[in-house]
Formats: structure tokens, C-alpha cells, sequence
């Protein structure tokens, strides 16, 4: 079952694509990765993805898995090689799948609200809120980590692919609206995480630069534009 | 073995998806009630970041988020499976999950909404989600887990008993046995399960709650606009 063909139907500059790269390199899985244009997506993800017509995909014989968070999962479950992404306590499986849901239910929607906000005093808000989301974060990453560089312990696991997924995006936003998130003065365990996770040979190479993803940015921007203005 | 306990609310769906995975798994565990206007400490304590209900707390040790709770509960205990054993059958069945949070906004606006355009609309998009369920997730199966309950299930759970009165408040019927038909089979089937039936909150009680609140929610959005 896992010697079957891996597909990954995705765009390089969306991090929840990257997630799924990450965890494949992990556990050293070829996979072809197929590039889709989102402003003209392919019959094979529509065929594939037909609820949500997004990506990232993943095609394992055959069969198409949706949502990010659930194909990491599935990776992890049929290559039961080493090493592990998510732990093998269930208590720690709970921290882990309960830091995901915040990081991407709560805490990067506030990215794109950071983008949309109009004045400095209501931008100054959602940066606040970012922050104290990292402070959270910053405590999550002590208690999980254990004494050990990333949440996963001695090896990247699930929290450092989804929330390290995020970093290019972070970084865009840090740029995009001069401010500081990844402050060393109130979170530094997060300042030295994320300065390695993406140096991680599983990591390396996977998310964008933040210029190129401001790049990829402002042309959808330019484009819904156009688009809205015809 | 550990003690388990859990802190609910009556009334909320999400608390019962927790209580029905405990009983069908035949965990016993201490039930907390909560009074969400005034959270005890130990709530506060054990989910300092969202503050919210339900929490497990086994061992000493909380865990927060019904859909993190579920997995944790069949991870622990694992006798009468809850997810299907094939890993593309769980990713299916998480994906499900998944799904019905997601539309949630959705059928909470259909809940508080006013006859009008805006309804009207909420209505549509209800119909749209519920045939794609019945179609997609449900199909010719008697529940989502297939012969016998699973996650899904009772991840979709509130549409079986919640989502009733909140059709009776908003005065119109989205699931009916001619709209869809096999959903509206599948709640029957669903409420028949004696662990099922025995673990809802009163009909009475949650109509006048749900009443009440509904009324709150109008009258909030009118000062807003």
C-alpha cells in the first residue's frame, strides 16, 4: 500500500501545500508534485477536491485525501517509518492536535486581517493580537518541546510543519506591514525555533521567501483588481 | 484506572458529542455542570485559552476542543470503534468532521435569521450543504460510520435533535422526507440508539433556551444596524 504512486496536486506559495511537502520529505516518500495555476485549476483537482476545489491534494493510489492537517495525519499513519510526526502519547497527540486547530482556526486568520485593516490604530489591535498569540505559542512551545529545540522533541513533528509552514507568510506580513511579530524580548524560545525549523533537511527549500510570496500576493491582488473593476 | 470527568453544559451539542463517545465506549466518568455566565475556576484553569466548554479532564490532566476530545477518547479507549481502522476512511471521516464545523456559521445565521432576503439566502445555502452531506457523506449507508455509529455521527449529531427546534423557531422545514430523504431517515435512526436517546437534553427544556437566546441574538442584531 504505501509502495503505491504519491501525488500532490498544489501551488509552492501556499503554506498549507507546504505542510504536506514537509511531512512527504520527512519520511522520505517520492511523490510527484503536480503545480496548479488557482486562477485556472486543473480537471484533476476539480474531479479531486470537488467540495472545496482547493489544494493542497494528495493522491495515494488513487485516492484523493483533502485538508492539510488530515493528510499529514494520513502520512503519518501509512508510513509508519521513522520518525513519528505526530507523538506517540495520546495526551501529547491532544496538545499537539489541539495547538493545530488554534493556529489555524484563530491565530493566522488574523494575517488576513492585519492585511484588510484600515488606520494605524485598528492595525495596531490585530498586531497586538498576533503577538499575544505567539505568547501562547511561546508557552505551548516550552511545554511541548521539553528541554528540546522544536515542539516534536529531538525531531520536527506536527505543530513545527503546521505552524513552521506559516513562517514565509509571517515574514510577508512583517515586511508588508513594518512591524516586529517574532520579538526576542517576548517570545525568544520562538525567535530560535523559528531561525532552525526551516533549515530542517525536511523543511529546507519548502517555503517561499517572504519577498516572492508578496510578489505572488500582489499579483492576486492586481488580478481580483482587474477581475472586479471589467 | 484514572479518574475522567467532564465539564459540560446542558444544552450544548458539543458536550453531548463528548457524553455519547464516553457511553459508547462505557467509560465512566464525573459530569460538571456549567453555568457559562459564570465559569468556575477550573474551567478557566483547564482551558485558559479559549474558556470554553466541553473539557475531559482524565487524569488530572485537561483536553479542550470537542474534535481533539473525540480522537483523544478513541485513542484511549479503543473498544467499540468510533473511526473506521482504514487510514483513507478516517481522512474521509476527519474530512466530514471537518466540513459540518466549518458550515456552522452557516446554520447559525439560518438560526437567528428574520424572514427576508437575508433568510431566504441562509435557507438556500442550508439545502445546498445538507444535499451535498446527504449525497457525499451519507449516501445509501444507515449512518456516516457505515452499519453502526461513528464520529461522524456524532459530529452530526446536533442536526438530529438541536437543528429540529431551531426549524420550528425560524418556522420553516429544511429536512423533510421529501427534501431529503435519507438524511431524515438517518435521524430517526439515529435518536432510536437507547445510549442516543437516553443522553438528550429534554425537548421543552431546550426549545424555551433556544427561544430565549434566538431572541437575544435579534434583538442584538437590530441595535446593530
Amino acid at each position: 500500500m504505501a509502495t503505491s504512486v504519491v501525488k500532490l496536486l498544489g501551488a509552492q506559495s501556499s503554506p498549507y501545500v507546504n505542510r504536506v511537502q514537509i511531512a512527504l520529505n520527512l519520511k522520505s516518500i517520492d511523490y510527484e508534485f503536480i503545480n496548479e495555476n488557482l486562477a485556472a485549476k486543473s480537471d484533476l483537482l476539480l474531479k479531486s477536491n470537488p467540495i472545496y476545489k482547493k489544494v493542497p491534494v494528495l493522491i495515494h493510489a488513487d485516492k484523493p485525501i483533502c485538508e492539510s492537517l488530515f493528510i499529514v495525519e494520513y502520512i503519518d499513519e501509512v508510513w509508519t517509518n521513522s520518525p513519528s510526526i505526530l507523538p506517540s502519547d495520546p495526551y501529547d497527540r491532544a496538545t499537539a492536535r489541539f495547538w493545530a486547530a488554534y493556529i489555524d482556526i484563530k491565530w493566522f486568520p488574523l494575517f488576513g486581517e492585519l492585511r484588510q485593516v484600515k488606520g494605524e490604530e485598528a492595525k495596531a489591535a490585530v498586531v497586538e493580537k498576533i503577538v499575544e498569540g505567539l505568547v501562547l505559542l511561546e508557552e505551548a512551545f516550552v511545554k511541548c518541546s521539553k528541554g528540546e529545540v522544536y515542539f516534536g522533541g529531538e525531531s520536527i513533528g506536527y505543530v513545527d510543519i503546521i505552524l513552521g509552514s506559516y513562517l514565509g507568510w509571517v515574514k510577508a506580513g512583517e515586511i508588508m506591514a513594518s512591524v516586529k511579530l517574532l520579538d526576542e524580548t517576548k517570545t525568544p524560545g520562538l525567535v530560535g525555533w523559528a531561525e532552525r525549523v526551516l533549515l530542517n533537511d525536511a523543511a529546507k527549500d519548502v517555503v517561499p521567501e517572504p519577498q516572492v510570496l508578496i510578489e505572488v500576493l500582489n499579483k492576486f491582488m492586481m488580478a481580483s483588481a482587474k477581475a472586479s473593476s471589467n | 484506572m484514572e479518574e475522567v470527568k467532564l465539564h459540560g453544559f446542558w444544552a450544548s451539542p458539543f458536550s453531548h458529542r463528548v457524553i455519547w463517545s464516553l457511553k459508547l465506549k462505557g467509560v465512566n466518568y464525573d459530569y460538571i455542570e456549567e453555568d457559562l455566565s459564570n465559569k468556575s475556576q477550573a474551567l478557566l484553569q483547564y482551558n485558559p485559552v479559549h474558556k470554553k466548554i466541553p473539557v475531559l479532564v482524565h487524569g488530572g490532566k485537561p483536553i479542550a476542543e470537542s474534535s481533539v476530545i473525540l480522537e483523544y477518547i478513541e485513542e484511549v479507549w479503543p473498544e467499540n470503534p468510533l473511526l473506521p481502522k482504514d487510514a483513507y476512511e478516517r481522512a474521509m471521516a476527519r474530512f466530514w468532521i471537518k466540513f459540518v464545523e466549518e458550515k456552522g456559521l452557516t446554520f447559525y445565521g439560518f438560526y437567528k435569521s428574520t424572514p427576508g432576503e437575508e433568510q431566504e439566502k441562509a435557507t438556500k445555502e442550508i439545502m445546498e450543504i445538507l444535499k451535498v452531506v446527504e449525497e457525499k457523506a451519507l449516501g445509501d449507508k444507515k449512518f456516516f460510520g457505515g452499519d453502526k455509529l461513528g464520529l461522524v455521527d456524532i459530529s452530526f449529531g446536533w442536526l438530529a435533535h438541536w437543528f429540529q427546534f431551531t426549524q420550528k423557531l425560524v418556522g420553516i422545514q429544511v429536512i423533510e422526507p421529501t427534501t431529503l430523504p435519507k438524511l431524515h431517515a438517518w435521524i430517526n435512526n439515529f435518536k432510536q440508539i437507547p445510549l442516543i436517546k437516553e443522553n438528550l437534553p429534554d425537548g421543552e427544556k431546550l426549545l424555551v433556551h433556544l427561544k430565549n437566546l434566538r431572541e437575544w441574538l435579534i434583538a442584538e442584531k437590530n441595535l446593530k444596524s
